[in-house]
């Protein structure tokens, strides 16, 4: 299948400084996906790069086989046929509802217009509110017209810049999956830039987290949780522990907690200080496991509840339990750990970055 | 509007980028330019000082020179302290203490603004001189020679008539420090144990002193700039020996010479105002509710309601009435085809010169919005100074280059066999309107880049998303979102363009008369009721922009 669209080794920023640097992006029409990172990443400058309202410092962005932007080119927003969804909504304060969606039809008669406006109002769900300014609406419903007049011309691909990030966190989750489902609908492609994970893993097939500039690893949810390649992901993403150790052969960590043995071989030599990374749901609290430790901390969750964990030298492990065991804090427990994804990071960068080819392409 | 992009990232995180980032664009040239209507005719003034000097300037300098300087001295002196006493005051009054009235009294007392001072002047004369109506009847009940009143066509006249039209100034920016000052500053003083002129004197007073600084020194530049009044009392200033200069000894260089020392003045006083307006802050960040007031009651209040009331005839009520008297005899004398024609030139004139100070305005205000680096906060910061130029500062400076520019074309379409008279741009209304939208480029812009700031950046880049060129999301979303802006820019500069005297007068092409003109030219020979149908009619046209300012105080009381 035929590209939609390909950032190459994008670097945008001004004054010799770089905000994004390095940056390689390849999307196929169709595919909905994610930029996640904390903010000041980079993240929206790629957007408004891709929008084209950043100028390109070095590298290209093609639409279509197309170059749009590249050093010195840059083929203005109006010409690029795209949507855009800002975080503050950025709907025309003097226009109604349907004058809104209907800005980006000018070229339509009056009667497609209105047919392309009530196909959408049906669409977000808000028929009937067509006469309606953008001030009377509440934020979720002003949310719903910005995506409804992004999809009015029939982009050929949608960026949306931290769409929820103005609502209330019930509203935001319920908003994600409804328009999530209007884009499948419509059989969008889209692009989606947060700094909340949930918000990422809900709209994205795939999920790009970038920090500081780059882009550190393009996967699936599932793998960016249990096979994340920096450790910065595996951080930023879910809750986890580090337990140090020493590597004693490719596959085996000696730990304070005895040798921890994985799925698959590290090439780093003998004696490496290593960190493992260890999820809550990987350390399982068993009674009469001898690997013993004390329950600092518990939070009930519902169906779970997360452990704090303390071994005898002071490291400190998380645990997610079913709620239905039930251990009270200060309580000497046994531990075992479950390790499917056996994930070590060097404590120093290990010169040759043997990393690389965990990286999967885009 | 191409290039909305590149440093909006830059603006929306506040940070200002070093003097400019690149290369120079479209941004930088627009607002370079509008920098530069300013700046040239201030350099031409000064370089009145480069060519050697003429008998007229070594005539002036002997005769008028020390005399000019100790006018204006006592002229500054007395109109800064009397509005900055009667400002306070009565901002003190209405924000912070409350009388029988203080609802009406809080908005009435900005009524005076709508008054030139011009115009202030000669109902002023009219009233108070020997021949006018109050010294006649005093004359009748009490006998000639057995009272004493005051000489009115005197310094001290002139500064009593400044006053009164321009403590308005002092007043509104007092009044607005003093409404927004926190109520736990004020009452913790109170449990320090000071009173109401306590607190007013050690801590209200020194919180509000930059807002009151910076109204006072915008009343001196009016001072300075200031014709109309200083001309009908024949109190020689700069402004006046300028006009002589120019009218009187056909002498360019000499008004130019006399316009820088006035602009030495008009610098002290600017830069005073741009130093206190960055300090203005300091007032509470802490707002806790409405102060309370200090309540005069019962014989006190009432008053303070007479005093003030005795003041507010003073400043409008009387001068009002008299203006409307003295229209009424002559009304079916004066409104005839001339006073149309009159008033058909003030029009035109207002309109044109709003139109084009709010299209520079604009454009002023995008240059900032899209190119937000220290060379354009430069060059727009210029653009807009020219509020602090008096008008006969400005006409010379223009003149000058005016009339070099018409040579040249002159000597060009000369060589080309073409006979043409040399005055092409300097016999226009292009020099007069170029006067005044320098001179009120300030007054546009403050509107035009307040309804800019509340269009937020996502906008217009939405609207290109959805497929809108430049100048589409020019028309469909700029204009109509700033068109309140945009009214009340065009609104404020036909006003004060219509007021405006001095630059008029120099200015003013042949059958060109405004009504300022015709005010100066009756009341230059005590024709004061020929002079008060368009003394009126411009003191009816300058309540529009008071009511505005009304309205928007109100709203915010």
């Amino acid at each position: 299948m035929d590209l939609l669209l390909e950032v190459n080794d994008l670097r945008c920023g001004y004054n010799n400084q770089a905000v994004v640097d390095g940056m390689d992006l390849h999307i196929a029409p169709g595919k909905l996906v994610s930029l996640l990172g904390p903010s000041g990443c980079g993240k929206t400058t790629v957007l408004r790069a891709i929008a084209g309202f950043e100028p390109v410092t070095s590298g290209e962005i093609r639409l279509n086989g197309k170059i749009v932007s590249s050093p010195g080119v840059r083929v203005p927003p109006e010409k690029r046929n795209l949507g855009m969804i800002f975080q503050d909504y950025a709907l025309f304060p003097h226009l109604t509802v349907s004058e809104n969606i209907a800005f980006g039809l000018r070229h339509h008669t009056a009667r497609s217009q209105q047919q392309v406006v009530d196909r959408l109002l049906e669409l977000i769900g808000m028929e009937g509110y067509g006469k309606r300014y953008p001030a009377e609406l509440s934020g979720g419903q002003q949310q719903r017209i910005a995506v409804a007049r992004a999809l009015a011309p029939e982009p050929s691909l949608l960026l949306l810049d931290e769409p929820f990030s103005n609502l209330d966190i019930e509203l935001r989750e319920r908003l994600a999956v409804d328009v999530r489902d209007m884009l499948r609908s419509q059989n969008a492609t889209a692009i989606f830039v947060t700094h909340d994970q949930n918000e990422a893993f809900v709209m994205g097939d795939k999920i790009g987290v970038m920090n500081d500039r780059r882009m550190l690893q393009w996967d699936t949810a599932f793998n960016l949780y249990h096979e994340p390649n920096d450790r910065f992901i595996a951080d930023f993403i879910g809750k986890g522990s580090f337990l140090r150790g020493e590597l004693i052969s490719g596959e085996t960590v000696n730990t304070a907690l005895g040798r921890i043995s994985g799925n698959r071989a590290y090439p780093w030599p003998e004696g490496t200080p290593v960190d493992i990374l260890l999820r809550p749901d990987d350390v399982l609290i068993v009674e009469q496991s001898p690997m013993r430790c004390s329950i600092t901390d518990r939070a009930f969750m519902g169906a779970d509840t997360l452990y704090t964990l303390r071994l005898e030298d002071g490291v400190e492990l998380l645990s997610l339990m079913p709620s239905r065991y039930d251990y009270a804090i200060g309580q000497k427990v046994g531990i075992e750990l479950v390790i499917d994804h056996f994930i070590l990071f060097p404590l120093e960068p290990i010169v040759e970055t043997a990393q690389a080819d965990q990286k999967l392409p885009g | 509007m191409h290039d909305i992009t590149p440093n909006a990232s830059a603006l929306r995180s506040g940070k200002r980028t070093g003097l400019f980032t690149g290369q120079l664009n479209k941004w930088h040239y627009a607002s370079g330019a509008m920098a530069l209507l300013v700046a040239v005719p201030l350099l031409v003034v000064f370089s009145g000082w480069l060519q050697p000097s003429t008998d007229i300037w070594s005539h002036l300098a002997e005769t008028l020179l020390s005399q000019l300087f100790i006018n204006t001295i006592k002229l500054v002196i007395g109109v800064g302290l009397g509005v900055m006493l009667l400002g306070v005051s009565l901002a003190w009054l209405t924000a912070r203490c409350d009388f029988p009235g203080r609802r009406l009294f809080d908005w009435m007392l900005m009524l005076p603004l709508a008054i030139p001072a011009y115009v202030m002047a000669f109902v002023a004369i009219g009233l108070l001189d020997f021949s006018g109506p109050v010294q006649t009847a005093l004359r009748d009940w009490l006998g000639a020679g057995n009272f004493w009143f005051p000489r009115i066509r005197s310094t001290g006249g002139v500064i009593f008539v400044m006053v009164l039209v321009l403590y308005p100034y002092v007043y509104m920016l007092a009044r607005t420090a003093f409404l927004t000052q926190g109520r736990s500053t004020l009452e913790a003083a109170q449990t320090l144990g000071y009173g109401p002129l306590g607190v007013f004197w050690h801590v209200a007073l020194p919180m509000a002193r930059p807002a009151i600084v910076a109204g006072t020194s915008l009343a001196l530049m009016e001072t300075l700039a200031d014709f109309g009044t200083v001309a009908t009392f024949n109190y020689d200033t700069f402004t006046t020996a300028i006009y002589k200069a120019w009218f009187g000894f056909f002498s360019l260089q000499a008004a130019s010479q006399l316009a820088s020392l006035l602009l030495l003045f008009v610098f002290l006083s600017l830069m005073t105002e741009r130093l206190t307006r960055k300090r203005s802050d300091y007032h509470d960040t802490m707002r806790s509710g409405q102060t309370p007031r200090f309540r005069f009651q019962g014989w006190r209040g009432w008053s303070i309601t007479a005093l003030l009331g005795l003041f507010f005839s003073l400043a409008f009520l009387l001068p009002f009435i008299q203006l409307c008297l003295w229209a009424f005899e002559a009304v079916s004398k004066e409104l005839d085809a001339r006073y149309l024609g009159l008033l058909y030139h003030t029009l035109v004139l207002g309109l044109l010169a709003a139109l084009v100070t709010t299209a520079g305005a604009l454009v002023i205000g995008f240059a900032r919005r899209y190119q937000p680096d220290r060379l354009t906060s430069i060059t727009a910061t210029t653009a807009t100074l020219g509020y602090a130029l008096p008008g006969s500062v400005l006409a010379v400076g223009i003149m000058i280059v005016v009339t070099q520019v018409d040579s040249l074309i002159h000597t060009l379409l000369a060589s080309l066999g073409n006979p043409a008279t040399g005055q092409i741009l300097s016999g226009s209304v292009f020099a007069l309107v170029l006067a005044y939208v320098i001179r009120f480029m300030a007054v546009a812009h403050g509107p035009v880049e307040t309804g800019l700031s509340r269009i937020k950046h996502s906008l217009p880049e939405a609207a290109r998303t959805l497929g809108a060129t430049p100048p589409h999301v020019l028309t469909k979303i700029y204009l109509p979102l700033l068109r309140p802006g945009l009214f009340t820019a065009m609104l404020l500069v036909m006003v004060d363009t219509m007021k405006e005297m001095p630059a008029t007068l120099l200015m003013r092409p042949f059958g060109w008369d405004t009504l300022a003109v015709r005010i100066y030219e009756m009341t230059s020979e005590g024709e004061w009721e020929r002079a008060a149908l368009p003394a009126i009619t411009l003191v009816l046209v300058g309540l529009l922009p008071v009511i505005l300012l009304v309205r928007k105080t109100l709203q915010d009381r």
